[in-house]
């Protein structure tokens, strides 16, 4: 049922209404709203639990086991949300004073410090509001930085076949054409291809390491030579950073610019879809083109950097100083991780990964890049059984959440046929990833013997699967009832 | 070792399992050299008790006082009941609902959601939101642009009573684009923009932005804009106070192409800054264009009616580079928390803490302008947000309050050089008389002295 067909005409929620008398107003009749919006007239209880009972509708980190990869689903600490809450922070409006602001302002500075430390760059503006924004701001960057010298030719942005689509997206947002370099059968950047395509055009290349193929890119520095005698600049996607955290840094790998998804390797929740958080941080070189606001310390007081001091920068990307209370959930995970436990995110995510690698192969699943160490995260097709048993990575995925499990990103990257991308964080212990690899050959026998249990699967949610066509051929995107007048 | 469960045997076992002597052996294929990293500079881990500390004491340094900064973001009592829904766990770490049968409880909430804010707004179609209320404004511009399907470049106008940082952010990412953003200028008795102002450049205009209520909380002849803007055949996008459309007439009802904002007012807190998040609605034609996640309604293979992310043939995941914009996301914890908002209070309570909003904002308005030396600045009707003159440095003034712990406004010395010592003052349902007139007891102590 909508929150709309409980809705009973007056009914209010007399607790929360102001009991304010009205007397005065200035504003012209002509100005007035004449139509009752469609607000639901429910009194408090049965909004929350009709909220309440929506969420049980949904899986999540706090319910199950969610290995989608390249989205790092770790455990988000309790104890960070609710330090989050502090009265000083949430009531805190943006455009106080300086001096009123410090509490906030030593958190954005300090976790701008840790940043260039774990990524190995020269300077971090905190403020783009998701990974796809602090791609947009790192594009705009080496826009900026090839116009400061007067080098207009540079319109191409090179971006592996194997890349997330926000990648040619943003690239396209800045103006950019995106040329493609595919991959070679190890998973690497096909070097030679390459070497054939950069030149005097190339404004830059757009790299995730370790790849979404599930592998570390082992001709990273020969890659950065390639680009930067050409010219061009290198742009680190941080999608997959919690692989290599406190044990290789872009910076030292030869890249320019780097965003990092906070929401992913710094454990914020991802909240049904965000709010995310998505930092941008620049050698020194392309420094002066990140974006504004950043925090700067001038004796022992916390300043705002803006136009003023950073007459080259790309601009504001929000209205104030992005996902604030997200920044501020980064930086208490990264106090309460230290350089020890931010080191140990990248081992024990490895661990976790080719120990579950280890036992599906085991099982004779078949992996994507057999020769390799996974990463954080490792990739199985399901080619083989889509031909010997005509099921699909869609079959297979849906089936894991009948036995309550979240199904691996499936069909990405698009280069691997019927693929599963597998992440488990280090935040799983061995018994859940034991229970979800003895599923998955669970399921595999259920093919064999009842493949209807998966062509028809899932069986136990609210919903069985639903009609995806119809949903864009009879859209339908709000609710319709009949206006009322006020 | 935080949030790692593993124990020694477990790590025994794995690594046995894995064929690996060490964990470091997982790393070999990263470059030997590669891996020397220096982390000394970031202090060791502490306990939740210590950090509990830690941040108590911060959250100290940030001193939230009685405020009367709106600005952007706004102040409004936020039912408890709220976010204490709003952050279970199966709202707050759940992730995009790209499985939706394992999603219909966030799938069904942005429906609900898409809704109630295209109702709002008087429009057919809403997103399930964008980043904040500015970059949906750049988003609604792109939007327009695309609709206006030429390749010559476009003439966007957008007026100076429009948020400044919205137009910086406008200017940042619109500004990537092949497109002319000219500024229009307001009228200054009146505080908004005229036809006099507009006329001028209408003849090579494809775009007008029409903020309601503008940056100095006056009332902007909407309907009147935008009716000219159609003869002339230029789309018009409303970038709006969601909340005071409860009360004010919506872009929808002017005629408007778009409408787009700041979701913050309804139940998001200040929170320095962020998380807030933006709305983006338009008529039901132009949905093919809207970036972003959207939710529809449809039905399983058992008939029964469930909820999908639909015309996902826009987005980046699919199109790549072909793609409407570049956004991968919403902020659905933010949407939790406003259709939870949006339902306690209803049509009825959202319009009482509109009014009551705007006739405190009379009040210490009038209240304000009787302190000697205080003027009014601007003549048309407003709605919770005005502009003084003081007849010191309005930096100076609002730093003595704020050591009365009072927040006494937003100085627009920096961004309207014209408005020189003038601050804009915001008053919500949150402030009562006495706040009201604590103010305006310091404010005139302040200025005798």
């Amino acid at each position: 049922m909508l929150i709309f067909e409980h809705s009973k005409k007056n009914r209010v929620a007399k607790a929360q209404i102001p009991a304010t008398v009205i007397t005065k107003t200035n504003i012209p009749s002509n100005f007035l709203r004449k139509q009752k919006p469609l607000l639901p007239e429910v009194s408090e209880l049965e909004a929350v639990r009709h909220y309440t009972r929506l969420s049980q509708k949904n899986f999540s980190i706090d319910t199950h086991f969610y290995p989608l990869g390249s989205c790092t689903m770790k455990y988000n600490p309790r104890g960070i949300n609710r330090m989050s809450q502090f009265h000083g922070f949430l009531n805190h409006h943006p455009l106080s004073l300086d001096e009123n602001s410090q509490g906030f302002m030593i958190c954005a500075y300090e976790l701008q410090e840790i940043i260039k430390a774990v990524t190995g760059m020269h300077a971090v503006s905190l403020t783009p509001m998701a990974g796809a924004q602090g791609e947009l701001a790192g594009v705009a960057m080496i826009r900026a930085y090839h116009k400061s010298r007067g080098d207009h030719e540079r319109n191409e942005i090179l971006v592996p076949d194997a890349a997330h689509g926000t990648n040619p997206a943003s690239a396209v947002q800045c103006g950019f054409k995106v040329r493609e370099i595919p991959s070679n059968a190890e998973g690497n950047v096909d070097l030679e291809a390459l070497k054939k395509v950069v030149g005097p055009q190339t404004a830059g290349i757009m790299l995730t390491n370790p790849s979404t193929l599930g592998v570390f890119d082992r001709n990273i520095q020969a890659i950065a030579k390639t680009v930067h005698e050409a010219g061009g600049l290198l742009y680190y996607d941080g999608a997959n950073l919690n692989a290599i955290l406190g044990k290789a840094r872009p910076g030292d790998m030869g890249f320019d610019i780097i965003h990092l998804n906070l929401h992913k390797t710094f454990a914020t929740p991802h909240g049904g879809g965000g709010p995310g958080c998505g930092p941008v941080a620049a050698s020194a070189r392309l420094a002066p083109f990140l974006p504004i606001p950043m925090v700067t310390k001038v004796g022992d007081a916390y300043q705002w950097l803006t136009e003023k001091e950073c007459p080259q920068t790309i601009g504001r990307l929000s209205a104030f100083m992005g996902n604030a209370g997200i920044i501020l959930r980064a930086y208490m995970y990264a106090r309460l991780l230290g350089r020890e436990g931010l080191r140990r995110v990248a081992e024990y995510a490895t661990l976790n990964a080719n120990y579950l690698l280890a036992r599906l192969k085991a099982a004779g699943f078949t992996l994507a890049y057999p020769t390799r160490l996974a990463s954080h995260e490792f990739i199985i097709t399901l080619k083989p059984q889509a031909k010997t048993l005509n099921i699909t990575a869609l079959d297979v995925a849906k089936r894991l959440l009948d036995y309550g499990f979240h199904s691996p990103t499936m069909y990405f990257p698009l280069l691997v046929p019927e693929c599963l991308l597998i992440e488990p964080t280090e935040t799983e212990s061995k018994e859940t990833l034991d229970a979800f690899a003895d599923t998955l050959i669970k399921i595999l026998k259920e093919a064999e013997t009842q493949p209807e249990l998966l062509k028809n699967a899932p069986h136990t949610l609210p919903v069985r699967r639903l009609d995806e066509v119809k949903a864009v051929r009879e859209l339908d995107v709000v609710y319709q009832e009949p206006i009322e007048v006020y | 070792m935080p949030f790692i469960p593993h124990t020694e045997d477990d790590v025994k076992a794995m690594l046995a399992a894995s064929h690996a002597a060490t964990i470091e052996d997982l790393f070999a294929e990263i470059p030997k050299e590669l891996r020397e990293v220096d982390l000394s500079t970031i202090p060791s881990g502490i306990s939740e008790m210590e950090l509990s500390r830690l941040m108590h004491d911060r959250a100290k340094k940030n001193n939230s006082l009685s405020c009367f900064i709106g600005a952007g973001a706004y102040e409004h009592h936020i039912p408890g009941a709220v976010w204490d829904i709003a952050t279970r766990g199966e709202w707050m770490t759940a992730y995009t609902p790209y499985q939706p049968e394992a999603s219909q409880g966030s799938l069904q909430l942005m429906y609900e959601y898409q809704t109630m804010m295209a109702s709002l707004m008087g429009l057919e179609v809403s997103n399930a939101s964008l980043y904040d209320g500015a970059s949906a404004l750049a988003e609604a511009i792109l939007m327009a642009m695309r609709l206006c399907q030429t390749k010559n470049t476009l003439t966007i106008l957008l007026p100076q009573t429009i948020h400044p940082h919205y137009r910086a952010v406008v200017h940042a990412i619109v500004g990537q684009h092949d497109a002319n953003i000219i500024e229009i200028s307001y009228d200054k008795k009146t505080g908004r923009i005229t036809l006099q102002n507009l006329a001028p450049l209408a003849e090579n205009a494809s775009i007008l932005v029409i903020p309601q209520p503008n940056f100095f909380g006056i009332l902007e002849e909407a309907e009147e804009l935008t009716a000219w803007a159609k003869q002339k055949n230029i789309m018009v996008i409303g970038v709006v106070n969601p909340l005071a459309m409860a009360l004010l007439k919506p872009p929808g009802e002017w005629g408007a192409d778009i409408a787009c904002g700041e979701g913050q007012p309804l139940g998001i807190p200040l929170s320095c800054g962020g998380p807030y998040y933006g709305f983006l609605c338009c008529q039901e034609k132009y949905i093919r264009q809207m970036p972003g996640r959207i939710v529809g309604r449809t039905v399983d293979t058992q008939g029964k009616k469930g909820f999908v992310l639909t015309l996902q043939a826009r987005e980046q995941h699919i199109r790549r580079a072909k793609a409407t914009s570049n956004i991968c996301t919403n902020q659905g914890l933010m949407v939790t928390a406003s259709t939870i908002f949006m339902s306690i209070l209803g049509p009825q309570g959202l319009r009482k803490v509109a009014e009551t909003s705007h006739q405190g904002a009379l009040t210490l308005h009038q209240m304000l302008t009787q302190v000697p030396g205080v003027e009014s600045v601007f003549t048309a009707p407003f709605f919770h947000e005005f502009v003084i003159r003081l007849p010191q440095s309005a930096e100076s003034v609002l730093k003595k309050l704020a050591q009365k712990h009072i927040q006494g406004g937003f100085s627009l010395n920096s961004t309207y050089p014209e408005l020189r010592e003038c601050i804009s003052v915001c008053v919500t349902e949150t402030k009562t008389e006495q706040d009201m007139e604590m103010y305006v007891k310091d404010l005139r102590k302040i200025l005798s002295c």
